[in-house]
Formats: C-alpha cells, sequence, structure tokens
C-alpha cells in the first residue's frame, strides 16, 4: 500500500501548526490626511504587515497542509470530486473574459454566446427545453426551480393551496432547506425497504396541496428510482411538480435524462457533473432546466439569439433573481470548456466509467453495502464501528474518506463514490485502504489520525467556546 | 438497448479520442474490472428501465485541448475590449500576480469543503485569515466564510433578522439608490417569510435621519442602507440613522466592502448590526458579476448566522487546529430548520480576496481606499470644467465613483465607447464614471475623450 503522511509545518513558538498571519506581524496603521470629515473615517487599522516572500511561503505551506484531487483519492459520495482539467483555468484567466456586468450586450458577444452555447449544451444533456444559468450553486438551483414551481401554481390560481413540497427522507439537507426558505412546509417521504421512494406513501402524501417532489435519480443510496413513472404519473395526477435534483447526473450521462423520465423541473450540479473545481467549498454554479410549460418563468434575465446576435430580455412572467448579475460566469465557462472538450461521446463515457469504478470498487470492499445494484456510489455500513472514526483512520491511509453517516438508512453509512477519474492501481489502494481499518484495533480508529498534519480536533469545544477569528483568540 | 458498449481509453492523438481523456482506466483494466464485478458488460450496470432510455446522441462534438481552447479564445474575441469605467456596486482593483500563482496551487482550487479537516488545515487557516480580516474591517464580532454575492448576503441577512427580532412585522426599507437586480434577490429571499420591501427616497443621494423617521415604524424588521452607495456617495448620517433604527427594534444592516471600510469609520461603531456586501472587490478581476457575499454581523446572532464558520480548536497534540465549527446551524444538519440553505458557497473566491488583502496589508489596503476616494473627486472637478458637463451631480463625498450631467447621456456614451471606454449611462442625461488603481492611467485620454465629445 501507498502510505502517505502528510507535511506537517510545526512551529515551537507558536500555539500551532503555521503560524497566523497575524502572529507573524501585525501594524497598526493611522487613517490621517483623508480630506473626509472625520466622523466619516477610521482612525486605524490594524492588520498583518508581511512581504510578498513571506506570504508566499506561508500560503505554500498552508497548502501543503490540504488535501485535493491532485493528491489522491477523494471518493466522497454525493460529491463528485472527479479531476479538474488544467486548460479549463487558462480559459477562464483569458483577459477577455474579465467583463464588468453592466457591459453593453453588443460589447459582449462572446460571453453571451457561451451562455447561450451552454444553455442549449444542458438542455440536451438534461432532456430540458430551457436552461437558466443564474444559480450559482446547487442550493441556489433548488431555491429558483421551487421558486419556478411555484409562480407556475400561482398563475394557475392555485399558489395559495399548493403550500407542499415532498421530499424524500434521504434527501440531500439543502433541498429541505430551499423549500422551506421558498415558505413551504417540507413533507417527508420515507424509503421502502428496497431504499426507493414508497409509492403507497407518495400516494399518501401527494395531494391538493403537493407543489413539487424533489427527487435526485440516482437516489442517495446510487439507486436507480425504477418506478419513476408512475412517481411522475402520481404527482402529476396530484397537480404537483417533478424537480430533480441533478447532484447525481454523473450517473447517467448519455443514458437516461430527466426531461424523459417526467422531471419538470432539475438543477445540474456544474461543480460535479461537469469538472469545475470545487475551490474548497466553491464557487460551483447551480444552473436550472424547466419543461417548455414553465420557460416563461425562468430568472431574469435569459439570453437568446438573433441572426447571430445574442441578448439579455426578460421572461414573460420571471421569478426575477436569484443572484445579483449573471450567476458564477468563470464557473461556467469552464463547464463549457469540459463539455467541449468531451463532447457526447466523452460524457456517456465518464458515466460508463464512473458506475466501473464504483462497482469494481464495492467488489473489491468487504464491507457489507446494503442497497444494490447501485450506479456511481455506494453506501457501505462500517458495521459496529463508528463511521466517523473510520473515516478518520482512512486519513492515516493516505486517503480521503468517504461521506459519513448519510444516508441514514444505512447504518454508519460509508457513502462512497470514486468517479471516473481514478485507475484501477488507485481503487485497489483505496479498497486496501478499507480493508486496513476495518482490520485495524478499534483503539486505531478512536485515535486516529497520526498521520495529517493535525491530529484529532476537538469539535465539541470548538462549538462550545467559539474562537472565530485572530481577535477572539487573543482575547480568550 | 442492451448493446455492447466499447469502453474506449483514453488515446494518444485527438482524432482517435471518441471516450472521456480523463479516465485513466486502460482495455486490459476495463476488462478485469468487470471480470472482478462479474459483469460481461458496463451496460448491464446500469438499471434504467427502457422506457425512460437515451437512445440517441447529444450530439455535442468533441474536440482536442488545442481545439477547444482555441474555439473558446476566438468566442471571447467576439468581446470588446474598452477600457472599463464600470463600476455601481461591481468593482475590482489590481490583483497582484502572488493571487493567482497560490490560488491555483491544486491543493487548494482542487480540494473540497473542510469535512475532514485534519487534512484541510491550509485552507481553513485561510478561511479563518478571511473572517479575522473581515472582523478588523467591519468591527463586528463574527464574520462567515462566504455567501454568494451581495445580493444573497442582503437576502440571508433579511431572513436573520426576521428569525432574531422578538417582535413580528413584516417591512424591509431599502434605499432607492439599490441595484434593481439586489432589490430583486432580496425579494424572492423574503417572499417566503411574508416580509415585503419598501424603498427609501434619499436627499440628494444620502439617507438623512428625517427622511428615516418619517418612514420606519415597529412593524420594521430591517433596514438596509449603502455606504458607499451605488451612486459612489458616501452616506453621511449612519450614527443617527443607526439609533432610530434601534429605538424600533430594528436590524441595521449595511452594504460595503472590504477596500470602502479601509477608509470608513467601522460599521459596529456606528451602530450596524449586519454588514453585507462584495469582498472580491479584493481577489478578482471584473467576473461578469461573479461575486463573493460578504457577511458579517453581532455575536448576539452567532447561533443564528447563515452559512460556514471557521473555529480555531486544539487537536489530539494540543496544537491549536482549525475546523468548521457550529455546523448544527446548517442545512446538512438541520434542514428546513436551518439558517440557510446554502451548501457549496464561494470559498476559494475568499482565498483569493485573503491573499490579495494579505499583500496590500494595512498601509496598502488605507491607501488604495484613499486613492479611490481622492480619484473620483479629481476626475469629477476634471470633467466639470468641460463646458456642457456637470460633475459630480451630487454635492456629496465620492468614492471610486461619482455621476455626470450632460445633455444626452446615451450619445455621449455611444461616443465615448468609440474612443475605446466603457462608462454607465443612469438616464437620458446622467452617466456615472468609475476610476480606481485598474483605469488610473487612462483618465487624461478619458478627459480629453468627453472634452471632444461633448463639445
Ligand atoms: C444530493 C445533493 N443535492 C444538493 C446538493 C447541493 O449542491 P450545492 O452544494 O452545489 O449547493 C448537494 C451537494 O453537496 C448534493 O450532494
Amino acid at each position: 500500500m501507498q502510505r502517505h503522511t502528510q507535511a506537517i509545518w510545526n512551529d515551537d513558538d507558536s500555539e500551532g501548526y503555521e503560524p497566523l498571519l497575524s502572529e507573524r506581524n501585525l501594524e497598526t496603521v493611522e487613517v490621517d490626511d483623508t480630506d473626509l470629515p472625520d466622523h466619516l473615517t477610521r482612525d486605524s487599522l490594524k492588520l498583518p504587515e508581511l512581504s510578498e516572500p513571506e506570504l508566499a511561503r506561508h500560503y505554500t505551506r498552508l497548502s501543503q497542509m490540504n488535501y485535493g484531487i491532485d493528491s489522491g483519492p477523494y471518493p466522497l459520495g454525493s460529491c463528485t470530486m472527479k479531476y479538474n482539467p488544467k486548460f479549463t483555468e487558462d480559459i477562464a484567466s483569458l483577459p477577455s473574459a474579465a467583463v464588468h456586468p453592466d457591459r453593453d450586450e453588443a460589447s459582449v458577444q462572446g460571453t453571451l454566446q457561451i451562455y447561450h452555447e451552454l444553455q442549449d449544451y444542458l438542455a440536451r444533456i438534461g432532456g430540458m427545453d430551457a436552461v437558466t444559468l443564474q444559480p450559482p450553486a446547487g442550493a441556489a438551483g433548488e431555491f429558483a426551480g421551487i421558486l419556478i414551481a411555484q409562480a407556475y401554481h400561482e398563475d394557475n390560481g392555485e399558489g395559495e393551496q399548493r403550500s407542499e413540497v415532498i421530499v424524500p427522507t434521504s434527501a440531500h439537507g439543502t433541498n429541505f432547506a430551499s423549500a422551506a426558505l421558498a415558505g413551504y412546509d417540507v413533507v417527508e417521504l420515507p424509503e421502502d425497504d428496497d431504499g426507493r421512494v414508497d409509492l403507497e406513501a407518495l400516494s399518501a402524501a401527494a395531494g391538493d396541496s403537493t407543489a413539487a417532489l424533489m427527487l435526485t435519480n440516482p437516489n442517495t443510496l446510487g439507486l436507480f428510482e425504477r418506478n419513476i413513472e408512475e412517481i411522475a404519473t402520481i404527482v402529476h395526477d396530484a397537480g404537483g411538480l417533478m424537480y430533480y435534483d441533478g447532484a447525481n447526473l454523473n450517473a447517467l450521462l448519455g443514458r437516461a435524462r430527466p426531461g424523459d423520465m417526467g422531471f419538470d423541473i432539475m438543477h445540474y450540479n456544474v461543480h460535479k457533473t461537469f469538472a469545475t473545481p470545487h475551490g474548497g467549498g466553491g464557487p460551483g454554479a447551480g444552473p436550472v432546466g424547466v419543461s417548455e410549460q414553465l420557460e416563461s418563468f425562468l430568472p431574469n434575465p435569459q439570453v437568446r439569439e438573433r441572426d447571430g446576435e445574442y441578448e439579455l430580455f426578460e421572461p414573460e412572467r420571471s421569478i426575477g433573481k436569484v443572484h445579483g448579475a449573471m450567476g458564477n460566469w468563470l464557473v461556467l465557462l469552464k463547464a463549457h470548456a469540459y463539455i467541449s472538450r468531451l463532447g457526447g461521446d466523452g460524457l456517456r463515457d465518464a458515466s460508463a466509467k464512473a458506475v466501473l469504478n464504483a462497482n469494481y470498487l464495492a467488489s473489491q470492499i468487504d464491507l457489507k453495502i446494503p442497497f444494490e445494484p447501485f450506479h456511481h456510489e455506494f453506501v457501505a455500513s462500517a458495521g459496529d464501528r463508528d463511521a466517523a472514526d473510520f473515516a478518520k483512520r482512512m486519513l492515516d491511509y493516505g486517503v480521503h474518506p468517504p461521506t459519513t453517516k448519510w444516508p441514514e438508512n444505512v447504518p454508519e453509512a460509508l457513502m462512497t463514490e470514486p468517479t471516473e477519474a481514478e485507475s484501477k492501481t488507485s481503487l485497489d489502494q483505496l479498497a486496501e485502504a478499507f480493508g486496513a481499518v476495518a482490520a485495524d484495533e478499534p483503539s486505531a480508529l478512536e485515535d486516529a489520525p497520526k498521520a495529517t498534519s493535525a491530529k484529532r480536533i476537538d469539535q465539541t469545544s470548538a462549538a462550545r467556546e467559539p474562537q472565530l477569528s485572530w481577535h477572539q483568540l487573543e482575547s480568550r | 438497448m442492451n448493446g455492447n458498449t466499447t469502453l474506449t481509453t483514453r488515446e494518444t492523438t485527438d482524432e482517435k479520442q471518441t471516450g472521456t481523456p480523463f479516465a485513466p482506466q486502460t482495455d486490459e483494466d476495463v476488462a478485469a474490472m468487470l471480470e472482478a464485478i462479474g459483469v460481461s458488460d458496463v451496460d448491464e450496470l446500469f438499471d434504467i428501465p427502457d422506457a425512460v432510455r437515451f437512445d440517441e446522441s447529444f450530439d455535442i462534438d468533441a474536440g482536442s485541448e488545442q481545439t477547444v481552447v482555441r474555439e473558446l479564445t476566438e468566442t471571447l474575441e467576439r468581446n470588446d475590449a474598452p477600457i472599463e469605467f464600470l463600476g455601481r456596486g461591481h468593482y475590482a482593483h489590481h490583483v497582484p500576480s502572488l493571487v493567482d500563482h497560490i490560488s491555483l496551487r491544486s491543493e487548494f482550487i482542487t480540494s473540497y469543503t473542510q469535512y475532514q479537516p485534519e487534512i484541510t488545515q491550509g485552507f481553513l487557516q485561510v478561511l479563518f485569515e478571511y473572517q479575522s480580516l473581515l472582523v478588523e474591517l467591519t468591527g463586528l464580532e463574527i464574520a462567515n466564510c462566504s455567501m454568494y454575492d451581495a445580493a444573497t448576503a442582503l437576502g440571508e441577512a433579511a431572513t436573520l433578522a426576521d428569525r432574531v427580532r422578538e417582535t413580528t412585522g413584516d417591512r424591509i426599507l431599502v434605499p432607492d439608490y439599490i441595484r434593481a437586480e439586489r432589490r430583486d434577490v432580496l425579494e424572492n429571499y423574503v417572499a417566503g417569510a411574508d416580509l415585503v420591501v419598501e424603498e427609501l427616497p434619499a436627499d440628494d443621494g444620502v439617507t438623512t435621519p428625517e427622511i428615516l423617521e418619517e418612514a420606519i415604524d415597529d412593524d420594521v424588521v430591517m433596514t438596509y442602507l449603502e455606504s458607499p452607495t451605488t451612486d459612489g456617495v458616501l452616506e453621511e448620517h449612519l450614527e443617527e440613522i443607526g439609533e432610530i433604527v434601534s429605538a424600533h427594534d430594528g436590524m441595521f444592516c449595511l452594504g460595503t466592502d472590504p477596500v470602502a471600510l479601509a477608509l470608513l469609520r467601522s460599521p459596529a461603531d456606528v451602530g450596524v448590526d449586519v454588514v453585507v456586501g462584495d469582498a472580491s472587490v479584493l481577489g478578482m478581476g471584473p467576473s461578469y458579476g461573479m461575486g463573493l457575499g460578504l457577511f458579517a454581523c453581532r455575536e448576539a446572532y452567532l447561533r443564528q448566522v447563515p452559512g460556514r464558520l471557521v473555529g480555531a480548536s486544539r487537536d489530539d497534540d494540543g496544537n491549536r487546529a482549525f475546523t468548521l465549527t457550529l455546523q448544527t446551524r446548517e442545512q446538512h444538519i438541520r434542514r428546513e430548520r436551518a439558517t440557510s440553505n446554502i451548501c457549496t458557497n464561494q470559498a476559494w473566491v475568499a482565498l483569493r480576496a485573503a491573499i490579495h488583502a494579505a499583500s496590500l496589508g494595512p498601509s496598502g489596503l488605507v491607501s488604495l481606499a484613499k486613492r479611490c476616494h481622492r480619484l473620483a473627486e479629481q476626475t469629477a472637478s476634471r470633467l466639470e470644467e468641460i463646458e456642457g458637463v456637470s460633475a459630480p451631480v451630487r454635492d456629496r463625498h465620492h468614492f471610486r465613483e461619482f455621476r455626470a450631467r450632460v445633455d444626452d447621456a446615451n450619445a455621449v456614451a455611444t461616443a465615448i465607447e468609440a474612443n475605446g471606454f466603457a462608462i454607465h449611462v443612469v438616464d437620458e442625461e446622467t452617466v456615472q464614471i468609475c476610476v480606481s488603481d485598474r483605469n488610473e492611467h487612462r483618465i487624461d485620454e478619458l478627459v480629453d475623450a468627453f472634452t471632444e465629445v461633448v463639445n
């Protein structure tokens, strides 16, 4: 097995590993000579003052204490941590991409053309009729999509009546939170014993007050909702709309499309499926696709083409805006580059290999995987081990662990998604890490990790006595 | 269509590429893997009912790296390249080279959210330093590690106000100078809570205590102002306004940015409860409005803050270490009762902003801010000297930008554009001009162009 020990920068004179900038050199600068009245200006500002060479070293050391996809396997379930092609960064860095959002349409034709082409690509990939690129992440896409459903029901005179959004228990937290933000009551839908939507429960839940069902497919267990047509019929017959959470689209590219499954609204998770970097938490992009009947509700503005010229327009019954401008433009540009590089066949191949990798990895792991057949991800159970401890111990074997303790229908869940970007060798290494942890003494798990730059971090006191800035560190 | 899909392996020549170039499996690997799984074809791994299988092609061509770079470069060249004198809420400054070089290190940019803090200390520490920067600039105790942009941060502030306010009420006051886009986003964020957004007029670009007194009552949940405003004006009565808002038990929210804050009195000092804005004025060039939602607030709201927070703690060796904390506020734990629906945020933009701020240091930040103020006032006086131009329109203090009155704003802007400069048209007789370190070296030419165009 290839072992990994993370770089450790340990400073004897400081409390921590790499000292904070504020511990290196904090300077107070007086603010005077401003020709502004005193009551408008501050007296002084106290911040770190360091030279460029010192800063370069500070951040480089910090980067060495950070694990990215390029460091090793990153099989976080539901997150689709695939390789981020470097050439897309070069395109996003072109000076011609650096435009202000208030530029005249006529003077940003290139940018608008890329928006238009990406709208079109995504519509084809999802089987949707129209796409907005405005939402800046998946959750923002959910919010936009639910607002579209709301506007549709209001337009039909059913806005008040349809006050509920149905969400399966195993869904991602954002589904619940986005529906609630839009003012909906969330109705939780239990799964059946096979890990899929319980049709009877759905029939009971769906009715006159249903605005929409939010569904991930394959669901968070990696299972395809085989009854998707019946599900759509039940929801549509009740007058509700079908919302597709696109987090797991990497399983289906070129093999099934949400639009063909009966979904009316979907979001795409560009930072998962289309390989734009996660950037340590963001930025991403969460474009939303809709069927024709919902097109006129899309956020403002949309991009359209007329005789080779691109222009912005406000859809007739637009929900308004979910972002102050046109979303995360530079992320969208990278997604366009990725799709153009792979083409339709490449995308289909990516899904095939993502599913192949997940199934192969599962076949090499000796843990219970209660739900099958899974696609791009599987949820193994750590059994009598604590999944969080299991994950910490995996760090010692040089790999990033899976997502833990979710979904809850698998006890001590290890939700594992290797993506297409791992080689067989790397999957074997991952499988070995799973095996090694499973065979370790319980104490090894509880004491882990040992080979990382920081050891197990005390979460309880972090939350009990929050220290959220260097100011608070100094004062407590 | 249970046909045999051949899994194509990475090819070295582009003509032969039919699969993804970013999957490493060889043909032998694929065969061995299928055998280990116990199937003969990858199609067998897909459990998709025939009725919903997609049999066609997307009809999207693949391209080599070279081709795609060339094509997208050519498409982007359809963008004109004027010198931008544009602002109105979206600003950019010169970004030091260090920011690109460090932020593109793959350990940073290819990492996920720090759910395993023991191997992501680096990013966590930068985010902690980013939070600390905002704490220093705003004077507030808490800053989160990002929202999407200024508009969504404002929306989040309003839902926070609704949650923490003890008495009920349904009114939100915003200034009439607010960007329409920000107001639109705010309206969507508060609609679910049945709050109503109302506009406050301004007096020559500034909100006075009298204006607010006229509008406010105990139903006002939040009062929002900006300084600098979208028109480039500095608000002058924030302290009195803070007192009025607080007398009505409302939340006082200020929109601003980290460069302006290096010069301005700290918001906490004048009674502001929440600061929002676009922090990507540091770290990002113009990005068509891709932003970095700044969010800072009083410690009293700690358990109700939206978004991620990085805190310091200890590890098993007793060393100080960083971790995401107070996660019980967040959607993955609290679901429909979470303080926000945000998950993926703008962390990497925050990292860039933090590096930019560190590069400037306090003296660099303060002198940049002074320059933004001085340049706006100086450029306005130079335009004022041109016959047919009156600037600044508002007899106020300006930061980065100002308005100018001309006879025919559209005609002037079009003619100015023909000279290679982009400026805002505000209405038929008003243009707006934003000056900073990025376009400072072209101000002489802009003034010349104005002289020529107006005469
Ligand atoms: C299933 C699922 N839905 C929604 C989301 C939310 O997407 P984002 O983080 O882009 O807001 C995620 C991402 O973590 C997810 O895994």
